[in-house]
């Protein structure tokens, strides 16, 4: 169920995701700093969304920060300049990271809950 | 000065945070209209990757690429709520979604930076 406040917990979460986004990139900037978002953010928003039950925190850190904090926009472009062979290995690393990342996020957050 | 100059002159990481705070309220906003799940997903990633195909082919600034990139397109798109969509299709047994939805996305943002980025070369 929507609240009022929750264009308030998701801007201030998309603010907080979008600064830790680009201090990952500053570390390690291209392809590998995407990646590292996108592993680490679909891990943790498997366990968020298994462990929080409260809707506004869901909302604060699932849709704001961690959405924001992940990208599919970068890891499309990024891809499509990578060319054929590099491209593929590429959307290989994040698929195969991301969705193992999302499913053990899931699974710890049920077991933790 | 106009006002994209004078936000030029803001910190790098607080031009992200903006175009951040945008990116997930527009995300946000596209979310309500399609009642969320797999479509609004597939509809903020292909929107978002055309949107960064066009930017990144187009001669804008530093800072318009830091706001409108890094922080409005990264964060207006995402790749967690993706992963998780996939993981639970998978996981409950219907595989043949996952990879649908999986599969469907990955070209459809292929093709939306494409797009993005052809538009651009033929505009300017």
């Amino acid at each position: 169920m929507s609240h009022r406040l929750d264009p308030l917990l998701v801007a201030a979460g998309g603010f907080v995701g979008a600064i830790l986004r680009y201090g990952v990139d500053a570390v390690l900037p291209g392809v590998g700093g995407t990646l590292a978002v996108n592993v680490l953010g679909s891990f943790a928003l498997g366990a968020l969304l298994t462990v929080v039950t409260r809707p506004r925190v869901r909302v604060l850190l699932g849709t704001g920060l961690l959405s924001s904090f992940t990208t599919y926009s970068t890891f499309a472009v990024q891809t499509a300049a990578l060319g054929p062979t590099w491209g593929l290995a590429n959307v290989g690393a994040n698929y195969a990271l991301g969705f193992v990342a999302a499913v053990v996020g899931l699974s710890v957050g049920g077991r933790l809950r | 000065m106009t006002p994209l100059t004078e936000l030029a002159t803001l910190p790098t990481p607080v031009l992200v945070g903006l175009g951040g705070t945008l990116g997930a309220l527009s995300r946000y906003a596209v979310d309500t209209a399609l009642s969320g799940g797999h479509r609004s997903t597939l509809a903020v990633n292909v929107l978002g990757s055309f949107a960064l195909g066009a930017l990144v082919a187009a001669p804008v600034s530093t800072a318009a690429a830091t706001l409108f990139g890094t922080g409005f397109c990264g964060a207006f798109t995402t790749f967690s709520s993706f992963a998780v969509g996939v993981a639970e299709d998978a996981t409950n047994g219907d595989g043949r979604r996952a990879v649908r939805y999986a599969v469907g996305t990955l070209l459809a943002a292929l093709g939306g930076v494409a797009v993005g980025g052809g538009l651009v070369g033929i505009l300017a």
